[in-house]
């Protein structure tokens, strides 16, 4: 974490961009997308997150790589659980 | 991988430069700031995998069960979970202002901002009652009295095996109820922290425990950022 | 021979200070790794009693030691004893914690007092675990599968499962002091490539254990929950699936088994490397190897549920890559192999230890690829078959190294020398009667004996009397070292800073060290293994 000081307007600018974010998958909920739903929401989602990881908790400004190394494991292992097991419930020829 | 900058130099000189927060057996502040920031983002990747065996719980049932699931999520209010996440996200402005006040060493912004923050964590845990509340009066809550006779009632169009919406509901308690175990958590580390601030012991030099509580902090406002869509949005399209 | 020239009453960190709160109130790296080292003892023999239990049973055909359901709790107490309060604690708490600082120049781990927690986390785990057997024990078998230890079990399920979850805890914090540490606490010099292997293997473990141990938590929670709760995650009457468990389980369990052994492989290269007189042989295989095995480690779960109902096609999946992990494995006993070759090698115990390893591992692993093999596994899983392999790899692989480590830094640990011929003895006998306990147990699956039965029909009866046989011997070959490590705190001899001459930081300070490990920080300026520039002891250190 670097002693970067970030300036009070660009944190208040990605809280609003947080909230509009946050109306969009409310709204968005209730239409009728088909199966893009869930794949709108995971991605308004995903942004959300990056949005907190870079900005509020300094990702973007900090010189450490292993901060980024360790985020990245993370969720590399986390889509390895998921991904997996997912291989073997969609394989399988009985529900 | 070149950390080469952060090993321990030789420490005799150094040793008698700084204030009382460096432990004796860090080289130097940098050296035991870096290591805490480290640690902090090391306990966020197990976090990380703690949560992650109850989304592939989730995952797991909800492509079995979508229907279920479809008419649990309905049955949740959107309007409370939409308004906990604003919540939390405005606790996460704060936190990441408070981290700005203790950098510039401004104590009373930090305070005030604190205090916001465990307001807004406060906020939150209360209208999650609420909501929680509402899901015992409705025999919404495995165990107790559970009946999913309302929602079959009020879905035809989907369908619904009374069992497998116990299974959301289990799964939404469960996910819930840990995120709120961690706000909890994170309002004590949050009370530390104020009162710490209250006695100044953070400066522009020193203020590792704000950035490392507010890295948990943020970690917890990013769960709840996935479980509102994965809970509460699931399907509500005009049916 | 003449015995070393340091003054036992020189400060170090074993007289620095007395009495119990000292010990107990410690934020010493080395003393936290002796309190460790007691505490896993004591349960290495609490499991040690299970398994001679099963043994005695399993003399004679009929059941008529123990009941069939008592029989079903000593295998899962010894199992559940064995693996989460012996095995994956033993080398990272006890020559992890010891060491880690000591190898790469530090004063201490990064966070002491977290170091701290961890001891008291596995302390509190394991009064549980203690207090769970002696109010009636658990019998789901140590995997814990659904829906029998959620719906059916009449024994603490959820006391062992609450027990191993703060146990787990104490694992996570290991790691996670190991991985800071050796990130930001090298001295001056330690760059990555210079640093000993048996850190690269811990950094390697630290991975499993911070990444793995979470989703074990997860889900004894779950199962926690749906014991009490009957909330029907894992209950097919509720649409539940059991095999979910599983895959959860294993996502875990599968790797721990890599926290088990990698500490191992660690304090084999070290020894390999002293005792061959010998740079390692392909240094940057090793240890990448040991990063390797760390994330290929967790790519396998599922070839413990082959036959448990998961799809044909995610099975071929997960053999093809049971298959992948083997290799990192193998490429570790080339390089000690390749090491040893016109080495100039002393039989010492912790290396007739290391031999042992390197054999006993080697089987282990090529039987785990009898298992990988989809067509084999539907014969043999569920059998001995799978005992064996396992124990060849848990016991004749990871506790092997481990007594190699207690025994090469037992100087250095004490200030004393152990009795080198009392050493040799028990490595052999431990070897011995490992293998007559093992052996049988292969062919025994392979003929059909199911394992986790407390009967089984007589033709198997005289592979069965062997292996009983063998683990009397196997008690023996452990118990010698118990006494003999007590008898060198008193009478051993005294030991200089670096009797084997072996490479290292740890041996360039005073054997037992100062509290603070080294009077100056080290500057590093050579390369890892330099025996090439350390001039051989004149004999081994033995015991007259």
């Amino acid at each position: 974490m670097s002693e970067h000081v970030i300036s009070s307007k660009l944190y208040v600018g990605i809280w609003a961009t947080l909230m509009v974010l946050t109306a969009a998958t409310a709204g968005v909920a209730f239409l009728d997308l088909g199966p893009f739903n869930t794949v709108v929401a995971l991605v308004i989602a995903t942004c959300k997150a990056l949005l907190v990881v870079l900005f509020f908790m300094h990702v973007k400004y900090t010189s450490e790589r292993m901060t980024k190394v360790v985020i990245a494991a993370a969720i590399f292992f986390l889509l390895l659980l998921l991904g997996l097991s997912l291989a073997d419930y969609t394989t399988r020829l009985v529900a | 991988m070149s950390d080469s900058d952060s090993m321990a130099g030789g420490s005799l000189v150094a040793e008698h430069e700084h204030g009382p927060e460096l432990r004796h057996h860090f080289a130097t502040v940098e050296q035991q700031r870096e290591a805490s920031t480290l640690g902090m983002w090391l306990f966020l990747a197990t976090e990380i995998m703690f949560f992650g065996g109850l989304f592939c719980t989730y995952l797991i049932y909800r492509y079995w069960y979508y229907d279920e699931f479809a008419a649990g999520s309905r049955s949740i209010n959107i309007w409370m979970g939409a308004i906990n996440t604003g919540v939390l996200i405005c606790s996460s402005l704060t936190v990441a202002l408070s981290v700005r006040a203790a950098q510039t060493g401004k104590r009373k912004t930090l305070i005030v901002l604190l205090i916001l923050t465990l307001l807004f964590g406060v906020a939150f845990l209360g209208i999650k009652g609420v909501e929680w509340y509402q899901k015992f009066e409705e025999h919404h809550v495995p165990g107790l009295n559970f009946s999913a006779a309302d929602l079959i009632r009020d879905y035809p169009q989907l369908h619904i095996d009374p069992h497998h919406v116990q299974l959301y509901f289990s799964l939404y308690f469960a996910m819930t109820g840990l995120h709120a175990l961690h706000m909890v958590i994170g309002i004590g580390v949050f009370l530390f922290l104020l009162y710490e601030s209250w006695k100044g012991r953070y400066t522009p030099a020193y203020h590792t425990p704000i950035e490392i509580g507010g890295l948990y902090w943020h970690f917890v406002d990013i769960v709840w950022i996935y479980l509102f869509p994965l809970l509460y949005l699931i399907d509500r399209k005009p049916l | 021979m003449s015995s070393a020239a340091l003054n036992p009453e020189r400060p170090n960190y074993l007289n620095q200070e007395y009495g119990i709160r000292s010990w107990l109130l410690t934020v010493d790296h080395k003393r936290i790794a002796l309190l460790y080292l007691l505490s896993i003892t004591f349960f290495f023999f609490i499991g040690g009693f299970f398994a001679l239990l099963i043994r005695l049973e399993l003399l004679t055909p009929a059941g008529d030691l123990v009941q069939a359901d008592t029989y079903n709790k000593l295998f899962t107490m010894h199992g559940m004893v064995m693996i989460f309060f012996f095995l994956i604690p033993s080398i990272p708490a006890v020559l992890g914690n010891f060491l880690v600082p000591l190898m790469i120049g530090a004063k201490d781990l990064a966070f002491p007092k977290i170091n701290l927690l961890s001891w008291y986390l596995y302390i509190i785990g394991g009064v549980m675990m203690l207090h769970c057997i002696l109010t009636g024990g658990v019998d789901t078998g140590w995997t814990f599968y659904t829906p029998f230890s959620t719906a059916f079990s009449n024994t603490r399920v959820i006391e062992a499962g609450l027990a191993i979850f703060i146990a787990g805890f104490s694992s996570i914090l290991t790691g996670f002091n190991f991985v800071v540490t050796i990130h930001r606490m090298r001295a001056p010099g330690m760059t990555w490539t210079r640093l000993p292997l048996f850190i690269w293997a811990h950094y390697a473990t630290s991975i499993i254990q911070l990444l793995g141990t979470p989703v074990l938590a997860a889900t004894l929670v779950l199962v926690v929950l749906e014991r009490g709760l009957h909330l029907g995650i894992f209950d097919p009457a509720l649409g539940g699936d059991p095999l979910l468990f599983q895959h959860l389980f294993w996502f875990y369990s599968h790797p721990a088994v890599y926290i088990m052994i990698l500490p191992s492989m660690g304090v084999v290269t070290e020894v390999i490397a002293c005792f061959s007189r010998k740079r390692i042989f392909g240094y940057n295989f090793i240890a990448m190897s040991s990063i390797a095995i760390a994330v290929l480690g967790f790519l396998v779960w599922a070839h413990h549920m082959f036959v448990a109902g998961i799809s044909l096609y995610s099975a071929l999946v997960f053999s093809m890559l049971s298959y992948l992990v083997a290799v990192p494995s193998a490429i570790k006993v080339f390089n000690w192999t390749a090491t040893m070759y016109k080495g100039s090698i002393t039989f010492s115990t912790p290396m007739l230890y290391s031999f042992g390893f390197i054999g006993l591992f080697t089987m282990g692993g090529l039987t785990g690829l009898f298992l990988a093999a989809l067509g084999i596994d539907v014969h043999v899983t569920d059998t001995y078959f799978v005992v064996a392999h396992f124990h060849y790899i848990m016991v004749g692989g990871a506790v092997m190294g481990y007594m190699a480590g207690i025994h090469f830094w037992w100087p250095k640990i004490s200030g004393r020398m152990y009795p080198e011929a009392w050493g040799r003895l028990a490595a052999l006998i431990v070897f011995l009667g490992f293998n007559l306990t093992f052996f049988p147990q292969f062919v025994l699956g392979y003929m059909g004996m199911p394992r986790r039965y407390w009967q089984y029909p007589p033709e198997f009866q005289v592979l069965n009397v062997l292996s009983t046989a063998g683990s009397t011997i196997l008690a023996v070959g452990y118990l010698l070292p118990m006494i003999y490590f007590l008898w060198s705190m008193r009478y051993g001899k005294i030991a200089d800073a670096n009797p084997w001459h072996a490479a290292g930081l740890e041996w360039m300070t005073p054997s037992p060290p100062p509290t603070f490990n080294f009077d100056e920080t080290p500057v590093v300026t050579w390369e890892a293994y330099d025996y090439a520039n350390i001039p051989a002891p004149e004999e081994v250190p033995v015991e007259r």
